[in-house]
Formats: C-alpha cells, structure tokens, sequence
C-alpha cells in the first residue's frame, strides 16, 4: 500500500528535477547558443541543404505557419499511402499484415499527424514492422518536434519588440527533433529493452504452453516505438493493449521510467518558458498553478482506485488490492491512477491500464483532463493552450482593475481577445457537438443508449456508455488518443468524425496563438509601471485558476453530470 | 511549389532518421544488450520452449496455479482487457459468477479471503503474475490433487515472490509460469 504510493511520488520528484535542467538545455537549443549536442550539426546542416532550405531566413507567423502545413500535410499523404498499400511492401511484413480499409487508414493518418494517436486499430493484428517504423515512429517524433517548434515560436514572439518576423520554423523543428526528442529517446531506449523489451524484426513466434495450449506470440521492433511514443506526449502503442501489454512495459521500473517520459518534456517546456524570456520565477508560477490541478486529480483517481469497487466488495470478497479490472498486478492501482493522469493531462494518450474500467470519478477526472487540456500538456502545444488562458486570464484582470490589459509590456487589444475567446470555445465546440450527435445516432431507430440500441458500438450501458462516447470525442478535440476502449469505434462514423475533430483541434489551436503571437511581436513595448499587472503573483495565479475553472469545467458540467457523476451516484 | 519541393526533401530525410536509422540503431543495441538479442526472454522446461517469461500464459486446470481470468484468454496474438465499466451488470454477474467457480475448485477457502486480482481480468489479458494471496490460497488444492505435503507447495510459492522495487516501491506478486515450472519439477522428484 505505503510502497505503491512511494513509487508515484518518486516518478513525480524524479520528472521534476530533471525537467529544470532540461530546460534550460531547451532555451540553448532555441537560441541555437553552444550546447553539447552541437556534433548532431553536421547532420542537420546536410538536410537542410539537401531540402534547399535556409535555416537562418526569418520568416513572419504566416509563412511560419504555411511552411506548418504544408509540412504536416506531405506527412499525411506519405501515411495514407504506406497504410492503404502495406499488404504488399516487399520487406518487414513477417507476419502478413494487410492494407488497412480506407476509413481507418485516414483516421489513423489524421490521428499519428496530429500527435494524438487515437488508434481505431490493433497494432499486431493490422500494421506491418514497416508500418510500425516508417509511418508510426517516424510520425511520432516529427509531430512532437512540429508542436514543440510552435512553442519555440511562440516564445520568441513575446520577446520581440516592433518585429514582423518571429523566426525560423523549419530551423527549429529539426533541432527539436535531432536536439531534443531524440537523445532523449535513444537513452531511454536502452533502458527499456535491457529490461526484457523486445527490439526484433524476427515474426510472431508459435510456443506450446506448459498446460498444452497452442499460442502465437506477436513482438516486433517494440523498444524504439515505445519510447518515443512516451517522450513525445504520443501515446500510439506498439500493440494494441498499449503499455498493459507486457513487452510494453515489462515491470515496475518500465513502468516508472515510461511514466516519467510522459511528463518530462511537458514540465521542461513550462520551465524553458521562464528562462527564455528571462523571468524563470513567471515560469515557476505557470508550473504550480499546474500542478496543482494535476496532484488534485492524482488524488482523486488514486484514493477512488485504491478504495476499489464497492460493488464487488458487496460479494464478500477482499478489495483491499483496490479496483483491479483492466489492471496489471505487477504495476497495481495506484501507479496505474498517477499514469491516467499524467497521460491524460499531457495529452500522450498511452494507457498502463484500461481507463474504461476505472471507477466513474478516476475516468471523470481523465475526461476533465482532457477537457482542460493544459496542465503541462502535449509537448509544446499544452503550453500554447495554457497560453490562451494567460491572455484571457491578463483581459479579466485588467476589466477588473479598469487598464488596459498588457501582456509581458504589450497591450492586449480587440483582435487578440477575440482569437483568444474563439480559441477557448473551440474546444467545448467539437466536444459536445461530436457527443451530441453520436448520443443521437446510438438513441436512432428507437434503441436507448445502452449497449442494448441499434448503433451497437457502446461495450457499456446506461451513463457509463455515454462516457465512452464523451470520452472519445474529447480525446480526439485534446489530440489525447486514449480512449474507452469498449467503444467500438473503427467504423466509418468514428473514423472520419474523429478524423475532422482531431484536425480541428490540432491545426486551430496553433494557427490562433500564433496569429496573436505575430501580432504582439509587432507592438510598441509599454514601460513597466507601479500599476502593471504582476503575471507571477499570487493574485494572478488565482485568477488563472478561475478562467482555467470557468472555462474548462463549466462549459463540460452538464456533460460530466450525465455520464462520470451520474454513474458514481449510482453505486 | 518550392515550398512543397522543400517539404518532401524534408520529409524524406527524416523518414530515413527517424523511421529508419534510429529504429536500427536500438535494435543494434538490442543485439549486445537486450535479453536473448532482443527477441523476448523465452522460458524452457524439458528442453522445449513453453513460453515469454514476461508473457502470462492460461493455467486453468487444477494441478496449476491458476492465473488471472482474461478477457482474450491469453490470446497474445490479439490482446485487450474487458473494458468493461464498474457498475455493468453484465460484468458483476460475470465476477460473481468467477467468485463460485474459485470456491467449488477450493474447498475450505472463505469467501472473504479471495483477492480481488483472481477475479478480475488484466488490461492487456496476458498479465503474468497473480497476488501472492492468490497463489498461497490454491496451494491446499494443489497439494491434495499432486498428492505433495502443503508445507512443501508454500515453500514454493514462499521462494517465488517478487517483492516491490528495492523493497521501497510497487506492488508484490508472482510469476505463474516461473511458479508452475517449479512445481513440475517438485512433483517429478
């Protein structure tokens, strides 16, 4: 009991550390100052001259963010492509896999393009080693490295005085890959499969168990995708049970060093705010205001999970081991609690245990996560968000005090409220939209909604259905990619809507900040004054909360009352 | 246009770096490094391969410790929990249903005695270890069906459990299979 609280505590204060110097190694990397790393250099000097690209070019938020798109969008035909024809790759296909249908094949290219790794497949039964390689690990560093070069951007906006230019996306972008993610990656690679993690291209191997059971056993290159599908807030699993499966995630210490990938870069990034703008104390305070929603949810989920089921408590039989459906004994409840929130808070979507069956409270307060979706967040975008509410959060205040609302000595005007205000309900927009329509389809033709009804897709009935549905929809709008996985989902409705709401809810969110970004680079500076609004005080700290309460929660009530809260108050 | 052309030179190189060249890189690693050259830690008895020392297998009869139910049944080919919710009917007759099926198999164990892992199914449904509560409550059975003294098959389940990390942190348990080649080999003495 006292040790599987020991163990999340210890995954928390070892991300934590480290996270501050790896922020710092972050700003280095951004400013392109004198890091260690300098001897990957070479490399990125040859592709950049290969692709006739100048790193050095200024570039003003549009061309930034067309040279975004444009990027994003030759990864997405190259997934398309791979996933609609692997059934006839020539090599790294041992276990003939075939071509995915043409629905799910979108889906999933949406879905590893957007960073969220929603995956309406099963990794051993529907995608080859080369799939698996040249698609998915491929895509999974390239995603993270696209949000986090946003962020990079975003960062030197604020800095800029009376500028049109903010800097270099492809520059950054590559560095954030070969810089940061993957170092990262390769060390913690290596940890990973000494401890027993499979890194083959050897096919499934047929054993005969000891009892005489005939089984095939699926492995694969698993170790590379593992760990960057953890470091880069990804989530898409080798296989399909994720990191319950255990060639991925082989025993406690796995576990650990899995979990503390997940929130890592995300803390690194709140903390290279800080320092890159010269004010590390703003990004300490950024980090609490974090984190204390995030231990708040940790001990919720924890105390619902280890307190177990009480409906099978009323059996007679010992739950003092906690709510153990869709868990592993090797990992136990609370470990399991600590990575449904770090998955969920940062947008990486990987799973050590089935969200589906937690308790109503522990999969509501994943649900409202994902709602917020901006405690440290998805590398790079999570504080983008973040930043959305910063600049709701200084409007607020400065109505309150009657000034002008400044940012960082630049005045917040009309425009920017307003692509902030848009931002902010986008969000609840494709959440509540997606549910409510998929609430209706799964009602139809006279069927209740319940697993009973005429769409068939709900594993659950009643309120808990209804937040498989929810569940969905906002993992997708978060670009999470988790999911309750009872919904059966890869059929052509969850495909392509989850397909749209995943684009929207990735591209939107950094085209707006960047808009506003490239617009307060350009203003005049104002002077700091006594009446200045201190952005890391407390005061301001609260109103954060607030908006981030207000915002988040409020609009998803009504949702979170029908489906998570109902449920728990129907034990 | 140049920016498209821009793109798909990009692109491709790191298609090459990161889908290719990293990948063969750990997998290089795996080869010096990784337990049995990365390929999966296999577990022999009698000079045969019977299984993935990290992958639970199904052990139903009542000459084996039993492991976990599972919603796949260990199917390691297709893999997945029951993603069933807490309050589903369906899935408290289902516990219910298992919680009898333990006590009929288990004489002389009480109801309240039964750990909650026995009666539940894994996430991925290859889980390899049950709770040591678990194991030490099937060793009556498994001792009258082996004809062994009971003191010998708790010995057994005694030398088999895997502490928490450092003894500081995680959760006790068992490996089945590790568990069962033991108790082969004891019955054959």
């Amino acid at each position: 009991m006292f040790q599987e609280i020991l163990g999340i505590i210890a995954i928390f204060l070892l991300a934590v550390v480290l996270a501050i110097p790896l922020g710092k190694y972050i700003v280095k990397v951004f400013k392109n100052e004198k890091t260690w790393s300098d001897f990957i250099a070479p490399l990125e000097g040859f592709i950049f001259r290969i692709s006739t690209i100048d790193p050095t070019e200024p570039m003003d938020w549009k061309q930034n963010m067309k040279a975004m798109l444009v990027l994003n969008g030759v990864f997405f035909v190259w997934a398309m492509l791979l996933l609609l024809t692997q059934g006839i790759h020539p090599f790294w296909n041992p276990d003939n896999i075939a071509a995915m249908e043409p629905t799910q094949a979108f889906n999933t290219a949406v879905s590893f393009t957007t960073n969220t790794n929603l995956q309406h497949y099963s990794g051993e039964a529907s995608a080859s080693y080369l799939t698996q390689l040249l698609v998915f690990c491929f895509l999974q560093f390239v995603s993270a490295g696209t949000g986090i070069a946003a962020l990079a951007l975003l960062f030197q906006g604020l800095l800029l005085k009376q500028s049109t230019t903010l800097g270099n996306f492809y520059n950054l972008f590559l560095k954030s890959c070969t810089r940061i993610l993957l170092p990262i990656s390769v060390v913690i690679a290596i940890i990973l499969l000494t401890n027993g993690m499979p890194a083959t291209f050897k096919g499934a191997e047929q054993v005969i168990t000891l009892q005489g059971d005939t089984v095939s056993i699926a492995r694969g290159p698993v170790a590379p995708m593992v760990t960057i599908k953890q470091l880069g807030t990804n989530g898409g699993g080798y296989f399909g049970s994720n990191s319950t499966h255990p060639f991925e995630n082989p025993n406690y210490l796995t576990n650990m060093v899995e979990n503390f990938a997940i929130i890592l870069i995300p803390i690194a990034l709140v903390f290279a705010f800080g320092f890159y703008i010269h004010r590390p104390r703003l990004g300490y305070a950024f980090f609490c205001v974090m984190t204390l929603l995030f231990l708040l949810f940790v001990g919720i989920s924890v105390s619902q999970e280890m307190g177990g089921n009480p409906m099978l408590a009323k059996m007679g039989i010992d739950i003092t081991a906690g709510n153990m459906e869709g868990k592993e004994v090797r990992f136990g409840t609370a470990a399991s609690s600590m990575w449904g929130v770090s998955t969920t808070s940062t947008s990486n979507g990987s799973v050590n245990s089935m969200h589906d069956s937690h308790m109503p409270l522990s999969g509501g307060v994943f649900i409202l996560d994902m709602m917020i979706n901006a405690i440290y967040g998805g590398v790079g975008v999570g504080l983008i968000n973040f930043f959305v509410f910063v600049v709701i959060g200084v409007f607020i205040s400065g109505l309150m005090v009657g000034r002008t609302p400044e940012l960082l000595g630049k005045k917040i005007e009309a425009k920017e409220i307003k692509i902030a205000a848009l931002i902010a309900i986008l969000h609840p927009m494709l959440i509540l939209v997606g549910t409510a329509l998929s609430s209706h389809l799964a009602a139809g033709n006279g069927g209740e909604v319940g697993y009973g009804g005429s769409a068939q897709w709900l594993n659950n009935p009643s309120f808990h259905g209804f937040s498989e549905m929810l569940y969905e929809f906002t993992s997708s709008s978060a670009n999470n990619g988790s999911g309750f996985e009872g919904l059966g989902d890869n059929t052509p409705f969850w495909n392509i809507a989850c397909g749209v709401v995943m684009l929207m809810g990735r591209f939107l969110p950094i085209i707006g900040p960047l808009a506003i970004i490239g617009s307060l680079a350009a203003k005049k500076s104002v002077p700091q004054s006594a009446g200045t609004l201190q952005l890391d005080s407390y005061a301001f700290s609260a109103v954060l909360l607030s908006v981030i309460i207000i915002i988040a929660a409020l609009s998803f009530f009504p949702a979170l009352a029908l489906g998570p809260l109902a449920e728990y108050f129907m034990i | 246009m140049k920016l498209l052309k821009q793109s798909l030179v990009l692109t491709l190189c790191c298609i090459a770096v990161f889908g290719f060249v990293y990948p063969l890189l750990i997998w290089g690693v795996a080869q010096v490094a990784g337990p049995n050259n990365g390929k999966g830690e296999v577990v022999e008895y009698n000079g045969r391969v019977v299984g993935f020392k990290l992958i639970g297998q199904s052990f139903t009869e009542d000459k084996y410790f039993n492991s976990r139910p599972s919603a796949v049944g260990y199917n390691a080919a297709s893999t997945g929990g029951s993603n069933k919710g807490p309050t589903n009917p369906d899935y408290l007759s289902e516990v219910q249903a298992r919680i009898d099926t333990f006590l009929a198999h288990n004489p002389g164990v009480a109801k309240s005695q039964i750990p909650v892992d026995i009666v539940t199914a894994s996430g991925g449904g290859l889980d390899p270890h049950i709770s040591p509560q678990a194991a030490y409550l099937q060793v009556k059975r498994i001792a009258k069906v082996r004809n062994l003294a009971e003191n010998e098959v708790k010995a057994l389940v005694d030398e088999h459990i895997d502490g928490p990390l450092l003894g500081l942190m995680g959760t006790s348990k068992v490996n089945v299979l590790k568990l069962n080649i033991a108790l082969e080999k004891l019955a054959k003495k």
